[in-house]
């Protein structure tokens, strides 16, 4: 089982970084899948109060200028590791300066991630700074609660505005409720709304456009005036927007029946 | 004792202050014929701090009225740092302080005259003390580096700030090596490891055999850096072998400071040697060096690892390394036979913010009035500090 990754561009080690640092923000360990052409972390919080499940995919070409693996065999062709998402978030926050990244796996009295950054330097000399990130090898036979999550079809599906915005609001009311109530539809329209005893605040936004729905079932919200409706903890909403580090083209909420 | 401090020099008083502060909850201040020193101690007596502010350092500088013994105090550091809190204020509104001790009363006082007339006058009290000094000697360590603060302060930067102890060694090539320090006690909780390489080039004197090595305090040592680096200085690292204290010196015109730092004595079962070869490989080392990386896969071992672990009952990932992997040729650090009576050596009392002193060698300090506690040479317990009486 071998891993070994070497990134010089900057660019894409801001972005690799603050992908790092969203996860980071997520939760405490994570799950990092190798396979030859990816990169995936994986959350996959089955906590009963309902907690983040993340599936996040990266092209291993958009990031590495190098990158070879071997999985654990030929028919399995792939590693997974699990470590404390933080010491990776820390590690690369290291490589601010950084001329070249280089990430391997390898075995110092336990398994590691060893993050290796040479640093631009202005004196002659050169400077490495390498981070042993520890890191536990899961077997094959938990590999199957790892896949990818099937995202089944959607009864409403909206595009999300700027975040940064919906995080604010989402902020403000977190103060006054526990819970959020999520409303769509079919029309572009997206309304957040609490209601106590006291008051009732809600925030429209208009013009969303919605993503094409894969479904060919008749969905209840055909009718694209009428709105979907979720209930959901405010706190693990902005868990998720206090996270968001990457600017996303685009972010989808669907409503799903379950 | 009269001091009259004036212009950018408060600041640099209150970064002093600062920078002890990091060490100890008291602070011992002397005026001397040499100047005004400020030191302290920290309570597991591991770390000893100095400044000494020569009088050309003041606009006016009375070490003693006429006739008079000079007097010596023990103040709380926090009530002293109280004053020169914040390094922002001092900077913007402070024109002169003066520090004054007068035999008759019982109150250091410190006179801050600030902008627009404002004079805020802190009386702080006191308790007689006996002369607070560590033996040591910079010319006896054999081990020395001397690099501008602000490359120390690069070499440092990688480190989380919690992090209690850092290792600092010589490798190959003249590399000037940082490696974080983690306790085998925590090994169930596996932590990250930090390691930071620097070219000798980058050290204005380096004085050291490959593979020397000495782990101390980070967190402390933090307090000094930071001054030097604001007072845009050097920094002197005087050393020996583990267990040995550690001198961080820097000096100027005006000012010089010492820190004086325990190291680690006990042999560390995973050697922190950091020439050695990784457990694993009789090859070169892998960690940082100028010369070709060694990428070669067959270095990483995890493929036997792996084997291992598949064939372990409950495969549920040991994290265990199976002996087999061990390199045959590998030998742990012998300890040396005088080491070995102060490894029970346990300190009474732990000071949070300090590393758990159990492993530290005390320092040894001598009272140099009392002739009663004359010096005893080396020893694992050190001579009492006289405060009782106060």
């Amino acid at each position: 089982m071998k891993f070994r990754a070497k990134l010089v561009d900057a660019a894409c080690l801001n972005n690799f970084t603050r992908v790092s640092n969203t996860i980071a923000k997520l939760a405490k360990t994570c799950t990092l899948r190798i396979s030859p052409d990816k990169l995936n972390f994986i959350l996959s919080d089955k906590v009963a109060n309902g907690g983040v499940s993340m599936w996040c995919e990266l092209e291993q070409e958009n990031f590495f200028s190098e990158f070879q693996m071997e999985g654990v065999s030929a028919e399995n062709n792939a590693i997974y590791l699990e470590l404390t998402s933080e010491n990776l978030s820390r590690a690369l926050k290291t490589a601010q300066n950084a001329r070249v990244l280089k990430i391997k796996l390898t075995n110092k009295h336990f398994p590691c991630l060893t993050v290796s950054i040479e640093l631009l330097s202005v004196s002659s000399s050169s400077r490495v700074v390498t981070h042993d990130i520890p890191v536990k090898v899961i077997p094959r036979k938990l590999w199957k609660d790892l896949q990818e999550p099937t995202v089944p079809d959607a009864d409403v599906s909206i595009y999300l505005p700027v975040l940064k915005t919906m995080k604010s609001i989402v902020e403000k009311m977190k103060n006054i409720s526990n819970h959020l109530i999520i409303e769509a539809n079919l029309n572009g329209e997206l309304n957040l709304k609490i209601e106590t005893e006291l008051v009732c605040v809600t925030t429209h936004f208009k013009d969303l456009g919605n993503p094409p729905l894969a479904s060919e079932n008749a969905s209840q919200y055909r009718n694209s005036e009428q709105m979907a409706e979720v209930h959901i903890d405010i706190r693990k909403l902005l868990q998720f927007l206090a996270g968001q580090q990457v600017n996303p083209t685009k972010a989808t909420c669907s409503k799903f029946a379950f | 004792m009269k001091c009259l401090v004036t212009g950018s020099n408060v600041k640099v008083l209150g970064k002093a202050v600062h920078s002890l502060s990091r060490i100890g909850d008291e602070l011992y201040l002397e005026p001397l014929e040499d100047g005004l020193s400020l030191r302290t101690v920290n309570s597991s007596r591991s770390a000893y701090a100095c400044f000494l502010f020569a009088p050309l350092f003041f606009q006016q500088y009375q070490a003693a009225t006429p006739g008079q013994d000079p007097l010596r105090c023990k103040i709380l550091m926090k009530s002293f740092l109280s004053v020169f809190r914040s390094l922002a204020m001092l900077e913007k509104t402070v024109e002169k302080c003066c520090i004054s001790l007068n035999g008759r009363s019982s109150r250091l006082v410190v006179q801050l005259y600030c902008k627009y007339g404002v004079r805020k006058t802190h009386n702080l009290s006191f308790q007689d003390c006996e002369s607070l000094q560590a033996v040591f000697d910079p010319a006896v360590c054999p081990h020395v580096l001397c690099a501008p603060a602000r490359v120390l302060g690069e070499a440092v930067l990688p480190f989380p700030p919690a992090l209690a102890e850092v290792t600092l060694g010589i490798g190959r090539g003249h590399r000037i090596i940082l490696r974080s320090y983690q306790e085998e006690a925590d090994s169930t909780v596996k932590a990250m490891v930090t390691e930071m390489s620097i070219g000798g080039e980058d050290f204005q004197q380096l004085q050291a055999q490959e593979g020397v090595a000495i782990t101390f305090c980070l967190k402390e040592f933090r307090g000094l850096l930071s001054f030097a680096e604001s007072a845009n200085l050097s920094l002197s690292i005087y050393f020996d072998g583990p267990g040995r204290p550690a001198i961080f010196a820097i000096k100027d015109s005006l000012l010089d400071g010492h820190f004086v730092l325990a190291t680690l004595s006990e042999p560390d079962p995973h050697p922190q040697d950091l020439r050695a070869p990784e457990l694993q490989q009789p090859a070169p080392q892998l960690q940082a060096h100028s010369t070709p990386h060694l990428d070669d896969f067959a270095l990483d071992d995890i493929d036997s690892y792996m084997i291992a672990m598949e064939t372990t009952v409950g495969s549920e990932g040991s994290r265990t390394l199976p002996s087999t992997s061990l390199s045959p040729g590998f030998q742990p650090h012998c300890s040396p036979g005088s080491h070995s009576e102060e490894e029970d050596d346990t300190e009474p009392s732990t000071v949070p913010g300090t590393p758990p002193p159990k492993k530290f060698r005390s320092l040894f300090f001598g009272s140099i009035l009392a002739p009663a506690h004359s010096p005893q040479g080396p020893s694992p317990v050190l001579a009492e500090d006289s405060e009782g009486e106060g």
